[in-house]
């Protein structure tokens, strides 16, 4: 679903920073994101485990309370700074507006209350229900999100349930209070293949039947490209290329970008005998190199990839922007060999 | 739900048939020692020997032995002191039990209400001086010997600061029945409750925080907050209805330990005349039978207070419901 250019997107992150002190250095977690989700548009947040996604997503929630950490930039939701909102403001928008669903099902609910307690006590926190109406809403909710018998399951602790149900009632949870911006971190990398298909099909419909926006944390290509509408790729803590999700599949500007879909199978032409992979690994976040951060394992890498600042995002097609300096170069990456843009699941 | 506690209730018997025999083969079969001479006590007359013999029928096979044993200390309950001649052993014991049971009680709710506060204040404010205070508090509470706590407090209130406005009030040492006055059951034991109570405030104040602590790590504390529930609920609702899981099942026996005869020492100092105290004196004056009965008892109180630990903990813990 095309976003609307004409009103101001849901969710406006400008120049996002985490950081956190230790001994005495200031280690950089995320640096300078920037994005923006419109209303009722899935994007997708790619990145290696260490880039940073969970962090974005925990700094949007203002879950991060260790000490020593510091978030700076802007993140405008529906004209309120999230980033400057006091602790109580903050609690009223969580679960209410903002949701967020984890990765892990199976540790993601108190497992001395029923999952039905659970629901109703989240509904109770925002709205003045009472007990039962709280309930019934849950057993609805639960139903829609294609739980059977919902009236029972409602009655049942976290470890009687598998996982695709407690994930589908992770879900319910997150919805109960229709909110506008749903934040799912990994939600399908603990599930089998045919319940992540299950999963992201009930995530597609969300925006149609809820009207939620949603900002979909993975490290699945695949999950990306079956899902959402546009996506952003972090690489390091920084953001390596965004653009539609067709567009940057079919046209992949970053050499990040393209190394990743280049590792994954492809579904016609010739096999390979072995599929590309990236050499070496992503640098810590203190040995961050001062350029490009993905310069060590990259093959175009020359001499302007590496003095500092890091590459700025270019705009290279409509809503299409890398953080190389390759297409101001005039040397942009060729084109896929291969669009066909769902490679996988 | 009643299978699982039915089956619980067999594993008791049989523990407690477990721990019997052990306890009888320990006292009265161990081989090389005549227990006809440990029961009748030191250098006593031909005539005491034959009568335990008979009396015990330590003429016969051992199983008879344990059956006679038993029946003695459960059903005729005739079991007689033989340091204390004459006095029997069943009666003394239930005579001390509510004394030991009015201490340990109070202490309890003393232990628990105060550890649960501190060990939430210190988890609530982690890493502040607050919590390094409540923690160092209950770490002195843990550093200090009961009896000499207990001989130091009678010391203040029995003698130099009695007649003070401060300690007038105590009274002297001993018990006084709550049936014969409520009032002078509470001030006869408010001293003893606190001083018993203070070690098990330092120990499970400290163990609660630090539960709490790794619990509010948890992933289900994070789903917690993303649902924008408010500090306090989340440190109590899940934090620590979840600790309190651990809390209880140690809770059941130290209290079971303790109302079994562990107060040992304070019932001791505070001249009070519990099940503590009878071991203690059972042992000072080397009387079998007492000791035998003691041991009996307190092993009957440990198993029993397990079995209703574990009763607790099928309530608490819907996994531990489902895994029977």
């Amino acid at each position: 679903m095309p976003t609307n250019t004409l009103s101001p997107p849901l969710l406006d992150v400008h120049d996002l920073c985490v950081s956190f002190t230790s001994r005495g250095q200031v280690v950089p977690i995320v640096e300078n994101l920037s994005f923006s989700i419109g209303e009722q548009e899935i994007l997708g947040l790619v990145g290696e485990s260490g880039s940073g996604k969970s962090v974005t997503a925990m700094a949007l929630m203002g879950l991060i309370d260790a000490p020593g950490v510091h978030v700076s930039g802007s993140a405008r939701f529906k004209g309120q700074d999230l980033l400057g909102l006091s602790g109580k403001q903050m609690r009223a928008l969580r679960g209410r507006e903002i949701a967020m669903i984890f990765q892990d099902p199976m540790t993601a609910f108190t497992p001395v209350y029923t999952i039905g307690w659970q629901i109703d006590e989240q509904l109770r926190a925002h709205h003045n229900l009472s007990r039962k109406q709280a309930r019934t809403r849950t057993v609805e909710l639960l139903g829609e999100m294609g739980v059977p018998d919902p009236a029972n399951t409602a009655n049942r602790y976290p470890h009687q349930l598998s996982g695709g149900l407690r994930q589908r009632a992770m879900i319910a949870m997150a919805l109960s209070c229709n909110p506008s911006l749903l934040i799912a971190d990994e939600p399908t990398t603990a599930l089998d293949v045919t319940v992540q298909a299950q999963i992201l099909d009930l995530m597609r419909r969300l925006r149609t039947t809820y009207g939620s926006s949603v900002l979909l944390i993975t490290h699945d290509m695949g999950v990306v490209a079956e899902t959402c509408d546009s996506t952003l790729v972090l690489y390091s803590g920084r953001a390596a290329e965004t653009g539609a999700t067709q567009d940057l599949f079919a046209h992949p500007q970053h050499p990040y970008t393209a190394a990743l879909l280049a590792s994954i199978p492809p579904m016609n032409g010739p096999r390979p005998d072995r599929l590309p992979a990236i050499p070496g690994t992503p640098p810590q976040p203190l040995e961050r190199p001062a350029g490009c951060a993905f310069a060590p394992r990259c093959t175009y890498t020359h001499a302007s990839c590496l003095p500092a600042p890091p590459p700025t995002f270019c705009t290279v097609g409509p809503a299409h922007k890398v953080a190389c300096v390759l297409p101001g170069e005039g040397n942009p990456l060729p084109k896929r060999a291969y669009t066909s843009a769902t490679p996988v699941l | 739900m009643i299978m699982p506690l039915l089956r619980r209730l067999g594993q008791t018997v049989f523990v407690l048939f477990g721990i019997s025999a052990l306890v009888f083969a320990v006292f009265f079969a161990t081989p090389g020692a005549d227990p006809t001479a440990r029961i009748a006590g030191r250098n006593a007359a031909p005539q005491t020997m034959e009568k335990v013999r008979k009396e015990y029928g330590f003429d016969r096979p051992l199983p008879v032995q344990y059956a006679i044993m038993m029946k003695k200390l459960f059903i005729t309950r005739d079991l007689a002191s033989y340091a204390n001649r004459g006095e029997l052993v069943v009666p003394e014991i239930m005579r001390a039990a509510p004394v030991t049971l009015s201490l340990v009680s109070g202490a309890a709710v003393i232990w628990v209400v105060l550890s649960i506060g501190m060990g939430v204040v210190a988890a609530a404010c982690k890493g502040s001086w607050i919590d390094r205070t409540l923690m160092m508090a209950g770490l002195v509470g843990i550093s200090i010997p009961v009896f000499w706590l207990g001989q130091v407090v009678n010391l203040i209130t029995q003698n130099r600061y009695h007649d003070t406005w401060l300690f007038s009030w105590v009274p002297g040492l001993g018990y006084v029945p709550f049936t014969q006055s409520p009032c002078g059951w509470f001030l006869a034991l408010v001293i003893p409750w606190c001083v018993l109570a203070v070690m098990f405030v330092g120990i499970y104040s400290r163990i609660l925080r630090a539960d709490l602590v790794a619990i509010m790590g948890e992933d289900f504390i994070r789903t917690a907050r993303a649902k924008g529930l408010s500090p306090a609920r989340i440190l109590l609702r899940h934090g620590l209805r979840t600790a309190l899981i651990t809390f209880i099942s140690l809770f059941g026996m130290d209290f079971a330990q303790l109302v079994g005869g562990g107060a040992l020492l304070t019932e001791v100092v505070f001249g009070l005349p519990g099940v503590g105290r009878l071991t203690y004196q059972a042992l000072n004056s080397l009387d079998l039978p007492l000791i035998m009965a003691t041991v009996m008892y307190s092993a009957v109180f440990v198993v029993l207070a397990n079995a209703l630990v574990d009763a607790a903990y099928l309530l608490l813990d819907p996994r531990v419901r489902d895994a029977h």
